[in-house]
């Protein structure tokens, strides 16, 4: 009905956060590179690994509202969302959105938490074979 | 059908994108975990509707899996074109750019 609507919404607030983040990580370069101090980026930065998170929050919220439009649940004139137009419908796709909507945010969330935490494993172990390598 | 659609689509880029086209420019990855987001999403939502319908689920009637499957490759073409139209708009190789500065 409108379960896409929650990955959505955390898709906005991770897209402002992830905005953030990189202005705070331009600036920290910027006062690196006036010290002349060597910039070492071995880790992959944090507005990285957050623009996972958002292209998978906001391609899968496009595609899924997509399928609601097709399904003609989401119509383009007030209130856009067919459920929307009865009290009844309303506390259902309510519903839907608390329990699917928000069980989907979860999980895409968890997932690229684990992504985070593999992608870090990655990072840290990928010096030490390319030292047995060379030796 | 949409959901096992979107999974196929979503391996095929990663390994597209593994072997081949990991160039960050091609941004292909990004067309991956679009694909991978909507699998996940549509994954949860076949979960709430096993939960409804139990067995029956799996017994979809053939003009309800047509027209899902019609849906899932429209979804995939949908993708393909939002992938599209970020490469152009960014336009990485200045490929646009240099082909429109000729024809001025």
């Amino acid at each position: 009905m409108a379960c896409f609507t929650v990955p959505a919404a955390e898709a906005i607030v991770t897209t402002i956060v992830t905005k953030v983040v990189k202005k705070k990580e331009k600036e920290v370069e910027a006062k690196a590179n006036a010290g002349s101090e060597e910039i070492k980026t071995p880790h992959i930065k944090l507005s990285e690994k957050l623009s996972w998170l958002n292209m998978m929050l906001w391609g899968g919220s496009i595609l899924l509202m997509f399928e609601h439009i097709w399904h003609g649940e989401v119509v383009p004139w007030f209130p856009f969302l067919t459920a929307a137009q009865s009290a009844e419908d309303t506390s259902e796709m309510l519903h839907e959105m608390a329990t699917v909507g928000v069980g989907m945010a979860v999980i895409v969330t968890a997932v690229w938490i684990g992504m985070v935490f593999a992608a870090n494993a990655i990072m840290k172990h990928r010096p030490a074979e390319e030292k047995e390598q060379a030796s | 059908m949409t959901l096992l659609i979107t999974i196929f689509a979503a391996i095929i880029c990663t390994a597209l994108w593994y072997f081949k086209l990991h160039n960050k420019k091609l941004m292909f990855g990004k067309l991956c975990l679009m694909y991978w987001g909507a699998a996940l999403m549509w994954t949860v939502d076949a979960i709430a509707e096993y939960i409804e319908l139990e067995a029956e689920y799996f017994n979809p009637s053939a003009k309800d899996m047509l027209n899902d499957a019609f849906l899932g490759f429209s979804v995939v073409a949908l993708g393909l074109v939002i992938w599209l139209v970020m490469l152009l708009v960014k336009d990485p190789k200045n490929v646009l750019r240099i082909a429109l500065s000729k024809k001025e």
